[in-house]
């Protein structure tokens, strides 16, 4: 029995033995590496981890051969996740336990090559010595290249109609045309409650452009600063769009602090730009350059509200020309 | 088995002995060197989810009425391109995980980019012969800004169009040109000509990836061409000579565990930490903005630099020549990146040190430009905390206008301060470790002394 025990054993040895004999026999050895004792320890754990990573790679297609699984975002995210830290993990592992860290010196790489500086500059130098009007033709050449180079660039002008910053100044806003609300219904004048916020648009126009959304408050008539007509009964609309940095005026702030400020304020969320509805839209606070265009209001017999014309100046962001002339609408 | 393969490429390419060198490659050691690696490998992931995203992303800004599996946005009208990544995020498997993974990466991105920009300043990494090199490094942080930028635009989320609204009136402002460049570039007046999506689209997926790609690829080869700097751990480490662990094997499984540490993280950050739920948002239009609206935390310098400006347009002539928009979402960036640019050159002037250096200084050993470094970077953090300054207000109820006039003082004041209290603490330790020398020399000299008795 423990003959045969033997026999087996041996010759398992053998036949293991076979595959794994050395390349190279250790006595011609020349070791570049460094070497160093194994770690049996931390290979077992390399071994568990890179079994874990396996495991958590098929878990993640398992998951997401499921049509609809709660949370399965986060399941999915924790299964690749984690395998990626696993397998970072056992390169930790091998990092620190199982390479021998050597430490190398060399030269760093010289800074210069004064030979080949010498000779390229001599091989440019050499290579024109045909020419007898070097300058000239060296500044003929940057003059073509350069040229050309501007004639490459000139189609990026199709990009957009770069001059017709007029169209800057257009709205879809003039007289007669109603004010209408998100879904579309037209705003009456008494619909519009003093301290509330309301938001409207031209009716037939598209609100996607920048000189379409309006928001529209009520002031009590006799707080109202200036522009009287231009409010009945104290309703006022602006353009939404802060003269700032373009963004929707979408807070109206109450007072916070009575002596300073008696009335409640339009303010942008972008950057805290503030805006006086009671005072033609000014700016009481916040970065904003220009006062709030605001729109001349009239309400119609049937009591809708209507534009009286169209913004007193153009509306949003700031340009080079955006105080010269007025919004137009035709 | 590897011989063969090596001697099958070799034959090939004549490769041997490059990989031969490669292979053997010093690295020094210091785990402030790993902070490139890492926006490296967040790259990679970028551009490997990236690609995945854009097989379901559509690049329209034509409307549409969303009918999908999101109830709340029902019957919503909407962009096409709105529309596609509300459909990724709940409808297709994985969607949601890569792109959360791919916006927490870009977010990982910069602040790596940044991490290792301070460690390079810090040290003077930057110093001949890698001038260059930095140069290529900081035009890939401008690069990372403007990517990151389209990227989170594109969507046509309620934030990505407060965002080029923003974009659109700093185009607007700058002088002279700003109309025409703003018409130029939108196609229009805002939110500009159908083209603009895909046009945004196009440079976010395609142009801004392949200049990342093809500076980063300078970067590197100008790193390896030019051999790491080092620190003076030994005598061993010289201005001629450098001191490390060789490519393979001893960097390789440490790099390879940053890199799938970096992947791993990401994912687990992607599945499990929401980030930019754009159905909470809501889609953009026009006439809409919300409240307490905060962009990516790497544009939140450029939100507060916006909201610290008073209240003033430069007019000249009846023509506005600076409308505001200008100073802090043009003006500030411009100084901040021209001062990083010509940092190498600037030093170099001030200093008159024309010399080239692979030994780097720890940052008491240069007192004045680590004050520098650490004024800069508080006078642009304290811009970026100007920013919050309404999130401060919702949670602490500090009045917004205090804490703005407060941050536009501070703005000035604070780093002033920083930098001589820095140079003050660099300069106290070197003087702490000449004592703590002399003391030990004094030390040994007893020892010896007692020997010799």
């Amino acid at each position: 029995m423990s003959r045969a025990k033997d026999l087996l054993v041996s010759g398992v040895v053998l036949l293991l033995g076979r595959r794994g004999k050395p390349k190279f026999p250790a006595e011609h050895e020349q070791r570049i590496v460094e070497p160093g004792p194994p770690n049996r320890g931390a290979e077992t754990v390399v071994l568990v981890l890179l079994v874990l990573v396996a495991a958590a790679a098929i878990a993640f297609m398992v998951i997401f051969s499921f049509e609809r699984l709660a949370h399965q975002t986060q399941y999915l995210g924790l299964a690749l996740g984690g395998a990626f830290v696993l397998l970072a993990a056992a390169c930790v592992v091998i990092a620190h336990k199982l390479i021998v860290t050597e430490e190398l010196q060399e030269p760093y790489p010289d800074l210069e090559h004064p030979q080949e500086i010498a000779e390229i500059d001599q091989i440019v130098d050499e290579s024109g010595s045909r020419f007898t009007r070097k300058r000239l033709v060296r500044m003929a050449g940057l003059g073509a290249i350069g040229t050309l180079g501007l004639a490459m660039i000139t189609p990026a002008l199709s990009l957009g109609p770069a001059f017709a910053t007029q169209k800057l100044k257009w709205t879809p806003w003039k007289r007669g045309r109603r004010l209408v609300d998100s879904e579309g219904r037209p705003l009456k004048a008494t619909d519009v409650e003093e301290g509330s916020f309301y938001t409207a648009y031209p009716e037939g126009a598209d609100r996607e452009l920048i000189g379409s959304p309006l928001v529209v408050v009520r002031v009590p008539e006799n707080e109202l600063k200036s522009r009287h007509d231009w409010a009945p009964s104290g309703v006022v609309a602006f353009s939404k769009i802060c003269t700032h940095a373009g963004c929707a005026i979408s807070l109206y702030r109450k007072p916070t602090f009575a002596p300073v400020e008696p009335r409640p304020a339009l303010v942008c969320p972008c950057h805290y730009s503030t805006f006086d509805p009671a005072d033609g839209g000014k700016v009481i606070f916040g970065p904003a350059g220009r006062a709030l265009p605001q729109l001349p209001l009239e309400v119609d017999g049937e009591g809708y509200l209507r534009a009286k014309g169209n913004f007193d100046e153009p509306i949003g962001p700031s340009w080079w020309g955006v105080r010269k002339g007025k919004a137009y609408s035709s | 088995m590897i011989r063969g393969i090596v001697r099958y490429v070799d034959t090939r390419s004549g490769g041997a002995p490059f990989v031969k060198k490669a292979l053997r490659y010093v690295f020094p050691d210091h785990w402030s060197f790993l902070l490139g690696e890492v926006a490296l490998y967040v790259f990679m992931l970028l551009v490997a989810t990236g690609i995945y995203l854009t097989f379901f992303f559509d690049d329209s800004r034509s409307m549409t009425v969303y009918h999908g599996s999101y109830v709340p946005l029902h019957g919503a009208s909407m962009s096409r391109a709105y529309e596609s990544v509300v459909h990724l995020s709940f409808d297709v498997r994985a969607g949601l995980l890569m792109r959360q993974t791919h916006h927490w990466a870009a977010d990982v991105f910069v602040a790596a980019i940044v991490m290792h920009l301070l460690r390079v300043l810090l040290t003077g990494a930057y110093r001949k012969p890698r001038d260059l090199t930095y140069i290529g490094g900081v035009t890939m942080l401008v690069l990372a800004l403007l990517e990151g930028y389209l990227g989170y635009s594109m969507v046509d989320d309620l934030l990505s169009g407060m965002g080029l609204a923003i974009g659109y009136s700093v185009a607007m402002s700058l002088p002279l040109i700003g109309g025409k460049l703003a018409m130029l570039l939108w196609g229009g007046p805002y939110p500009g000509s159908p083209s603009f999506w895909p046009r945004m689209y196009i440079a976010h997926v395609l142009i801004i990836p392949i200049l990342i790609g093809l500076v980063l690829s300078m970067h590197l080869l100008l790193v390896a061409s030019r051999h790491h700097t080092q620190f003076k751990k030994s005598p061993r480490e010289t201005e001629r000579q450098v001191v490390g662990v060789p490519t393979f094997p001893g960097q390789a499984p440490r790099s390879l565990g940053l890199m799938f540490g970096t992947w791993g993280v990401l994912f687990l950050l992607g599945g499990l930490a929401q980030i930019n739920p754009i159905w909470l948002w809501g889609p953009y239009h026009v006439g809409d903005a919300t409240n307490g609206a905060q962009p990516d935390w790497y544009l939140g310098w450029l939100i507060g630099a916006l909201r610290l400006v008073p209240s003033f347009d430069v007019v000249v002539g009846g023509y506005t020549l600076v409308p505001n928009p200008f100073w802090g979402g043009a003006l500030f960036p411009l100084i901040v990146i021209g001062l990083l640019y010509l940092w190498p050159w600037l030093e170099r002037k001030l200093s008159g040190d024309e010399a080239f250096h692979n030994l780097l200084e720890r940052p008491r050993d240069n007192p004045r430009r680590t004050a520098t470094v650490l004024a800069l970077l508080v006078w642009v953090f304290l811009v970026f905390m100007a920013g919050s300054a309404d999130r401060v207000y919702v949670f602490l109820g500090l009045s917004y206008s205090h804490q703005i006039w407060g941050y536009r003082a501070a703005v000035i004041v604070v780093p002033i301060l920083t930098y001589f209290a820095a140079r003050r603490v660099c300069r106290e330790l070197l003087a702490g470790e000449v004592v703590q020398e002399l003391h030990e020399q004094a030390k040994s000299e007893a020892v010896s002394g007692e020997v010799s008795a």
